[in-house]
């Protein structure tokens, strides 16, 4: 039986730093290797549609003809895979989140 | 007495997640209490007509948010006995660690809602201060927090390279120190010890009978771990299942804090004995196959029953949850019960409805 175990403990943290961060005035850094938004490069992309066919949420939208890449942010569970399967590494996980979606429409890029 | 009934949940401040509980209560003692679950069924065994086996990792992993990695380890566990893939060694440990990992956040996580069901404020938030430690650690080698998304059917997607190894360990040496703090006061402290002890005894031979599974059933004193089983790389690392004999809702608590440094050594001992290699291999065709995958959660033992017909899509998928196995034992443990010890006896099963329901 022991009294005063977690007194003891308040006071040793209550004198070390606060492992809270005051977000949003202090912006969250993301660990190297986190999964974040899913960004997209033109430049490589042959418009196969793999990464459209592939995603587990159907987030993902390409016209061959038109050379369209689009993307339904609210669907995309920044899973990877679409990354994963792309043969020109055209998509790359970022690590940062990036700002949030704002509208429901899918967001072209390229 | 009159007999009076008080519904209880499935909106209640101990609960995080909903399940309703009508209470037969004859003045302050609980003669009864019914069950019922329901609140959260989303569907998710019927998508398997919808996605294909591959697809379906990632709905297998959502299906419970805390214990994520298991659920999706076990899946693939599954449909890869049924197609015969012989999964690489190096992929077995990492899995290995990544469900270590998972155990110890939920364990933490329990710990600080049962320290808040019992009122003791300071204690909840310092677990879950230790949890965003284990968190970081999580987020570092798989890419998330809760939903680590690095299994898939053949072995992992990520590999940890010999620096990630390095800081694991150093940060597993902090956790476990921070871990030691506040088991003892779990452990040692008057007030828990007063407020869980004696409270909601479940007999060994009550625990067996009723089906408990995971530390419900360690802490009657049955020596049951699914670990035992050698999935993954158990096989190769040294697992004894923690037990206690008391039966009561300290005892339950107590396999749980154990439990915590039994992780952290398994995921030395997998580091230490780590092979090299290859993370994983192609898998081609379709599954054609029964198979039931069984594992160790935090809360049990979880059982994935999976049926192929050779198509891409599986014909059915039926996951028996732990806490599903469980909810036996919180109807017996709460007959005759203070109405006080209600939300105790609950989260002393660790609940988690969401999987239970999918």
């Amino acid at each position: 039986m022991a009294y005063f175990e977690m007194s003891r403990l308040a006071l040793k943290w209550a004198l070390t730093k606060p492992p809270t961060t005051r977000y949003p005035f202090e912006a969250r850094h993301a660990l190297a290797g986190s999964r974040g938004r899913l960004v997209f490069t033109k430049d490589n992309c042959v418009y196969c549609t793999v990464c459209a066919k592939k995603c587990p949420t159907g987030a993902l939208v390409v016209n061959r003809a038109q050379k369209k890449w689009a993307i339904d942010r609210l669907l995309c569970i920044t899973c990877g895979y679409c990354a994963e399967l792309c043969p020109k590494k055209s998509l790359e996980l970022q690590t940062g989140h990036g700002t949030p979606a704002i509208t429901k429409d899918l967001e072209f890029c390229g | 007495m009159a007999r009076t009934i008080i519904p209880f949940g499935p909106q209640h401040p101990v609960l995080p997640e909903p399940i309703h509980l009508d209470l037969v209560v004859e003045d302050e003692r609980v003669i009864e209490a019914r069950p019922s679950i329901g609140f959260i069924h989303r569907g998710l065994e019927k998508l398997v007509e919808k996605k294909d086996y591959v697809e379906f990792v990632y709905i297998a992993e959502r299906i419970c948010g805390i214990c994520s990695f298991i659920h999706g380890q076990t899946y693939c566990q599954a449909v890869e006995a049924i197609m015969n893939v012989a999964v690489p060694p190096r992929a077995l440990y990492l899995r290995t660690i990544w469900g270590e990992l998972s155990r110890l956040h939920s364990h933490l996580l329990w710990m600080g809602l049962m320290a808040d069901a019992v009122g003791f404020e300071s204690l909840f938030m310092h677990s879950w201060r230790v949890r965003e430690r284990v968190l970081n650690v999580i987020e570092a080698t798989t890419g998330g927090r809760v939903i680590f998304g690095s299994c898939k059917i053949g072995g992992v997607r990520r590999d940890i390279d010999a620096d990630g190894f390095q800081s694991m360990l150093k940060e597993l040496t902090l956790i476990e120190r921070d871990i030691r703090e506040i088991t003892r006061v779990f452990i040692h402290d008057n007030s828990v010890k007063a407020r869980l002890g004696g409270v909601g005894v479940l007999s060994r031979q009550d625990a067996y009978d009723l089906g408990c599974v995971g530390p419900t059933l360690r802490a009657s004193g049955v020596a049951q771990d699914m670990r035992q089983l050698g999935y993954a790389a158990f096989k190769d690392l040294q697992v004894e299942p923690i037990t206690r004999t008391e039966g009561d809702s300290y005892a339950r608590c107590a396999v749980r804090c154990e439990e915590l440094f039994q992780s952290i050594d398994l995921i030395r001992q997998a580091i230490a004995k780590i092979p090299e290699g290859e993370i994983a291999v192609k898998v081609t065709g379709n599954p054609n196959g029964e198979f039931i995958a069984r594992t160790e959660q935090p809360r049990g033992e979880v059982a994935y029953c999976v049926q192929a017909n050779g198509t891409k899509n599986l014909q059915r998928f039926r996951v028996r949850t732990p806490t599903f196995a469980n909810l036996p034992a919180v109807v017996k443990l709460l007959q005759g019960c203070d109405l006080a010890d209600v939300p105790v006896l609950v989260l002393t099963i660790d609940p988690c409805i969401s999987c239970t329901e999918r």
